[in-house]
């Protein structure tokens, strides 16, 4: 479990994040939702450590991030999964190379077993026979999902996704969806989605957060989003003519 | 940001560079890997532009000093000594601070602004000792070969150039680079090599980790890389030829 308390985040002159409180459960995929530019990669950036807030903490199963030492922050992000917006996988690596790099850096198995490791981790985000080629030779989906295969290399605790979907097709969008679902089915990990794809809200999440203005709006289940009267939030819900043709259909049931 | 705020980050990035290696195996892997990147593949520019620079030297030291009163193997002589205490150690690197400097800042630089320098970070790697120590000790240990290299090259190419174009007798030439030796001036070029060394990888790593933006701002890093290496070495020539010469 993840717990964010009383996060601020500034720029410069320019808040990003104010005050910013949640819970973020474990076996679940937990969704950060928001228009552009309204902090949710910031929040998650301080969540993983990449940022440090001004004010609030970031509770690791109870323990404060920013307040660990070195070596216990290693500890942590070692059992940290992330899959970047643009993949971040690493050009001059082939794909099994990239999905091999976090074992060879802190696993201590021999060189057959992280092949092995590697391998099972691709065949799990459904990819094979590309092993020796490079990221540059892949398309934007499969790029994904091998870092999603990174990502799990090392079974993480926590998986942290930030914007999956963006640029991809919807049947790769779905895919990915499934793939990040399935993931923390099995492995148990707390998961945090970063996404503005609303299909993806409807299809993976189980506890969603809305961020307007770097401050949370709301938050809540599935089934409570669309049940919401929250001004800001429907806006941002509805902005898409599918949404509004789903509220649609379900006023003239009810 | 300021000049302040510039030096005092560049301390802390060198503080996270020299932190414990992940593992010693890979970082010693890397170091080879980047002995072979940043010095071996510039083997070829640096003997070209050092057996035409002796070459140049040669002829040119001839025609100014052409007079009766002084001896012929004085050409030699000037021609070890520009090359030596000069041209191997400082024009070398200057050289290299544009070829290799650039390639640091550049690689650097695009892996920061394609978050991979995050992606290391959120894995738990120090990003800064991955990155930049074996590019450091490859550049260390490779560059005073380069630069001993370049010494050889540029006396066998002003011998050949001198005695090819008749300015010199090849016995009179060597005589001039015997006389008069002093072998630390050997040891002056190393030290101010590896000094130069220092502030070439470390400099353009510097720019190139704190890149942001996108390709416009890669391009922009590897220029300042460049630009700001020449001007600290050329500072640090000065500073260390009064501290050991004078």
């Amino acid at each position: 479990m993840i717990e964010v308390q009383g996060l601020s985040k500034r720029f410069g002159d320019n808040q990003v994040l104010t005050d910013i409180s949640a819970v973020f459960e474990q076996g679940k995929v937990n969704q950060i939702i928001g228009m552009s530019g309204s902090g949710k990669s910031v929040l998650t950036k301080c969540m993983v450590g990449l940022h440090r807030p001004e004010e609030g903490r970031v509770l690791y199963n109870g323990r404060s991030f920013h307040d660990m030492n070195d070596e216990e922050k290693r500890q942590v992000r070692q059992r940290i999964g992330m899959l970047f917006q643009g993949s971040a996988l690493f050009d001059s690596l082939t794909v099994l190379e990239n999905v091999i790099f976090p074992l060879r850096m802190f696993g201590a198995m021999p060189k057959s077993e992280m092949e092995d490791r590697a391998r099972e981790c691709l065949k799990l985000v459904r990819i094979q026979d590309k092993d020796d080629l490079f990221p540059s030779q892949i398309s934007g989906g499969m790029q994904k999902r091998v870092g999603i295969a990174r990502a799990i290399a090392m079974e993480p605790k926590y998986l942290f996704c930030d914007e999956p979907n963006s640029g991809l097709d919807p049947q790769t969008a779905i895919l990915i969806d499934d793939l990040i679902k399935e993931l923390t089915e099995e492995y148990n990990t707390t998961t945090i989605v970063v996404t503005h794809d609303m299909n993806s809200v409807m299809e993976t999440g189980e506890n969603i957060i809305f961020i307007h203005q770097g401050r949370k709006w709301w938050q809540g289940s599935r089934q409570e989003l669309l049940n919401s009267d929250n001004t800001e939030l429907n806006e941002f819900i509805y902005a898409g003519s599918l949404m509004r043709q789903v509220k649609e259909a379900m006023s003239r049931r009810s | 940001m300021g000049i302040i705020g510039h030096i005092g980050r560049y301390f802390l990035l060198l503080r996270e560079t020299f932190s414990r290696p992940e593992r010693a195996g890979i970082f010693w892997r890397r170091t080879l890997e980047e002995m072979d990147l940043l010095g071996v593949q510039s083997l070829g520019i640096v003997a070209l532009l050092s057996a035409f620079m002796g070459a140049v030297i040669t002829i040119q030291t001839k025609t100014n000093i052409d007079s009766p009163l002084i001896q012929a193997w004085v050409v030699g002589f000037a021609t070890r000594q520009s090359v030596i205490l000069e041209f191997s150690p400082t024009v070398i690197s200057l050289i290299l601070a544009g070829k290799v400097g650039s390639n640091i800042a550049a690689e650097i630089g695009s892996m920061r602004v394609k978050e991979q320098i995050d992606a290391l970070d959120i894995m738990g790697v120090n990003s800064a000792g991955y990155l930049i120590l074996p590019k450091l000790a490859a550049t260390i240990l490779i560059n005073p070969f380069l630069v001993m290299i370049s010494m050889f090259l540029g006396i066998f190419g002003g011998w050949l150039a001198g005695v090819q174009a008749g300015v010199i007798s090849s016995d009179d030439f060597i005589l001039g680079i015997q006389t008069g030796f002093k072998p630390f001036h050997v040891t002056y070029a190393l030290i101010k090599t590896v000094v130069f060394a220092f502030i070439i990888t470390t400099i353009s790593a510097y720019q190139g980790y704190f890149t942001r933006g996108g390709t416009r701002e890669v391009g922009i890093s590897s220029t300042r890389a460049v630009v700001y290496s020449n001007v600290v070495i050329l500072l640090a020539n000065l500073v260390l030829t009064r501290v050991l010469l004078l």
